[in-house]
């Protein structure tokens, strides 16, 4: 089945639409999870490279972001007991001291799009919470934002938590942020660097062989 | 209405390479295209160089200050940094900034006690940034409240309510002019400052954005911006605000403006 009128509602951010043409795959006998991968975050994919691009706008993302998770609400019921599989956990926050969530949010939003698992520890995160939250989670990836120079040496002391609790192996390290360069990922020991939010997801799936 | 030229600011690449290489000259010019452009403050800010900030910033403040006679906006948020810059600062400068945060309020209030500058102030709660128009008031009356018990008076307080994007919320517009309304209004004698740029993040054509926006600050009251004073249509469009809003006598500044070619006579 193709799921070309969904994918064209997902992108546009035509959120009525795209419940409809949810349901109708649902009732015409898909697969939740084919509806998802080939449908939802499909589309997102399609909506993160064209924000890379410059051709839409952080609105127009925003808004077909929202339309995602309005259809994955609407196919939640659909799913059997194993329930719907995950790209990955990632765990995300602004570092301690700092309080820009903007930035951050938007990573998570199109993370999320992207089919990956968002545990969002919001700002001011402390190393130990991060440290705690990554083993408890399991987490995959540890996504980190700082927008002030006094705060991003924040991120180097998490990346040395990580290595003091033996964790450091079990998890990549993406920073981001106004000041932050890849320069500074590579001095502190980050496995890579996002400029932007559609960047982000592509630093990910990289760092996890995920194409 | 005071203007903060923007343009010394390392997240802006020239700016990091020029700092690198200490280009003197190159530095130097751009201080020098901001005060002929009208700036009344030339903002300084090293902060992508987070091992060096100190060094840097101070290296700012000595070659802008050789290069132009005005006095400068240090700009950071780390107190070490700041106390250094303003010990090589001719004149007073304006302190950028404190805020509610605990740590950063404890660090930076014994800097800008230190001698008489102008401050600004961010409206950030003690642990968020502000969405409402109340939680923006509300810090600046804190602010307001404990500055001038510290003996700073309080024409010397510029309260940023801070800038959030519209592509974001498109709230946060009003959310911002009602505040700078409100805090003008409640504190008289305050001044109130904005950076413009932040409302048209995630969008194009910010130049237009930002611009627009300005206008809309000014009608609330907004007493001072940091901009970049060589962007010709922005300039334009703040004298010409200026002047509707009754703060140019006889038309003065803006006839002056174009009789000397800075206002261009036909925008088709």
């Amino acid at each position: 089945m193709s799921y070309q009128t969904l994918l064209d509602a997902v992108i546009k951010g035509d959120i009525k639409a795209a419940i409809e043409e949810t349901l109708k795959a649902i009732d015409a006998g898909q697969n939740a999870q084919d509806i998802l991968d080939q449908g939802l975050i499909e589309a997102m994919n399609v909506v993160g490279d064209k924000f890379s691009k410059g051709a839409i706008f952080v609105p127009q993302m925003l808004r077909s972001a929202k339309t995602m998770q309005e259809c994955v609400e609407a196919l939640k019921p659909h799913f059997q007991e194993n329930a719907m599989t995950t790209k990955g956990n990632i765990v995300l926050g602004t570092v301690k001291g700092d309080l820009h969530d903007i930035g951050k949010n938007l990573v998570g939003m199109m993370l999320e799009g992207a089919g990956f698992n968002i545990i969002d520890l919001g700002v001011g995160v402390a190393p130990e919470v991060f440290v705690d939250k990554i083993k408890e989670a399991n987490a995959d990836v540890l996504g980190m934002s700082a927008l002030l120079s006094t705060t991003m040496p924040s991120m180097s002391l998490t990346i040395k938590a990580l290595t003091d609790s033996g964790l450091r192996d079990t998890v990549k390290v993406i920073i981001g942020g106004a000041p932050v360069t890849r320069k500074y990922a590579e001095d502190i020991g980050a496995d890579s660097y996002a400029s932007d939010a559609g960047s982000a997801v592509l630093e990910a799936k990289k760092l996890l062989n995920i194409t | 209405m005071l203007i903060v030229g923007e343009i010394i600011n390392t997240s802006r690449r020239r700016i990091a390479a020029a700092v690198e290489k200490q280009d003197a000259a190159f530095i130097g010019q751009v201080a020098k295209d901001q005060a002929d452009a009208g700036a009344d403050f030339i903002d300084v800010n090293a902060g992508t160089f987070v091992d060096r900030e100190t060094e840097y910033l101070c290296w700012l403040v000595k070659t802008v200050q050789d290069a132009v006679d005005l006095p400068l906006c240090l700009d950071s948020p780390s107190p070490a940094a700041l106390s250094a810059a303003v010990k090589l600062h001719r004149g007073e400068p304006m302190i950028n900034s404190i805020s509610l945060e605990k740590d950063r309020f404890d660090a930076m209030l014994p800097i800008v006690t230190a001698q008489p500058c102008r401050i600004v102030a961010l409206c950030m709660t003690e642990t968020a940034m502000p969405v409402t128009v109340e939680e923006r008031v509300q810090a600046a009356g804190e602010l307001i409240k404990r500055l001038t018990a510290e003996g700073v008076a309080l024409e010397n307080i510029y309260v940023d309510p801070l800038v959030q994007p519209v592509s974001v919320d498109t709230r946060m517009g009003n959310a911002v002019l009602d505040a700078i309304k409100t805090i003008m209004n409640d504190f008289p004698g305050v001044n109130t400052i904005c950076g413009l740029s932040n409302i048209s993040f995630g969008l194009p054509v910010r130049r237009l954005i930002n611009s627009t926006f300005l206008t809309l600050c000014m009608l609330q009251g907004l007493s001072a911006a940091i901009l970049d004073p060589t962007d010709k249509r922005l300039m334009e469009n703040l004298l010409s605000s200026r002047m509707i809003l009754g703060k140019d006598e006889y038309c003065g500044d803006f006839i002056d403006a174009y009789q000397k070619g800075i206002i261009i006579k036909d925008l088709n």
